[in-house]
């Protein structure tokens, strides 16, 4: 049976991360950002849109059109 | 033994993190210099390059995680830093360090102290890093900092003890640790702050510029144990008079007419 596609997979929604427009798939979850970017969830800490997400710990929720996404981690430092 | 807020440390050296040629050498260095403190910076992740992760290269089962606040320009981007490093972390240990001015790296002494008020209310263990200021480590101490972290001499200068009145005074007046900062550039350096009675250092240029950082790291780590060994056992006054370690009685020489008595 044919099913019209929905908008939803059609159009791609932008977020901004680490300060740079990406555009995803709608209702992309964090988990899937993270595994596309080969990212072990334990090694990064999240901020959506000024809220801090421990993946590994908290749910991590769907991304959401002009969520702003900061992927930070621990590097050598002084 | 060397003791911050509720923990034990039997090494006085601490390790900074940044710099090294590859977390390999920094790996080793760490673990030459016997340092089980080591600090960390919190970064944006490297999206070109995101398989480079510092947690994995240390042993964080002996070593202990500081991180730093590195970045913050004021005292509302430190404690933003803060709240994203025991996240990640799960540490509420920082070595606050607030920065307003890339070219000094100087730390700002006002927003300095606001910060350490909030984050230590917020349950933070709060070590501040401030330009060698005496009545600003008492303020600090005042509001709950754990430990205060004077300067030596600017960031990654190398250049050794330049504050050294200045840090005598915070040493003679503290309540918690003093952890001499920045600008330890040879263990020579690092043995002097220890004899001059501070608690610990924290170096990291010197080590991950050094030809070999490994064994720079081995010579930190005898530097620090020999400069403290000394401070124990108690230096001798200084004197602007010679006085002779041998017998001046029993002489073997005749008078020289040249010297005047």
């Amino acid at each position: 049976m044919y099913h019209r596609p929905t908008l939803n997979h059609i159009i791609k929604m932008q977020i901004i991360l680490n300060g740079q427009q990406k555009n995803l798939d709608h209702n992309i979850t964090l988990s899937a950002l993270l595994d596309s970017l080969n990212l072990q969830p334990d090694t990064v800490v999240v901020e959506i849109n000024g809220r801090i997400i421990k993946p590994g710990q908290d749910p991590l929720p769907e991304l959401k059109d002009g969520d702003k996404v900061e992927l930070i981690r621990f590097v050598g430092g002084g | 033994m060397l003791s911050i807020a509720d923990t034990s440390f039997s090494s006085r050296l601490f390790v900074g993190t940044g710099k090294f040629a590859s977390s390999s050498i920094m790996r080793q260095a760490v673990e030459a210099s016997g340092s089980e403190m080591v600090t960390v910076a919190l970064r944006r992740v490297d999206l070109e390059n995101p398989a480079d992760d510092i947690m994995t290269a240390l042993d964080l089962n002996k070593i202990h995680f500081l991180p730093n606040t590195s970045g913050a320009r004021n005292a509302a981007e430190a404690i933003r830093l803060a709240h994203l490093a025991r996240a990640a972390s799960g540490t509420s240990w920082l070595k606050l360090e607030v920065t307003p001015d890339p070219r000094t790296l100087l730390p700002d002494p006002v927003d300095t102290l606001k910060a350490t008020e909030e984050l230590v209310r917020e349950g933070f263990t709060v070590l501040p890093y401030i330009n060698a200021d005496p009545i600003l480590a008492l303020r600090l101490q005042d509001v709950g900092a754990a430990a205060v972290m004077p300067l030596a001499s600017p960031i990654g200068t190398n250049q050794g003890i330049r504050t050294t009145m200045q840090v005598e005074i915070i040493i003679a007046q503290a309540r918690v640790p003093v952890v001499l900062d920045a600008g330890i550039g040879a263990p020579s350096h690092a043995a002097q702050a220890m004899e001059m009675g501070a608690d610990a250092v924290l170096v990291n240029t010197a080590l991950a510029v050094a030809g070999d950082p490994v064994r720079m790291a081995r010579a930190f780590k005898a530097a620090v144990e020999a400069g403290r060994e000394a401070f124990e056992a108690g230096l001798g006054r200084q004197s602007k008079t010679a006085s002779a370690s041998s017998p001046l009685s029993g002489m073997v020489t005749a008078d020289l007419n040249f010297i005047q008595a």
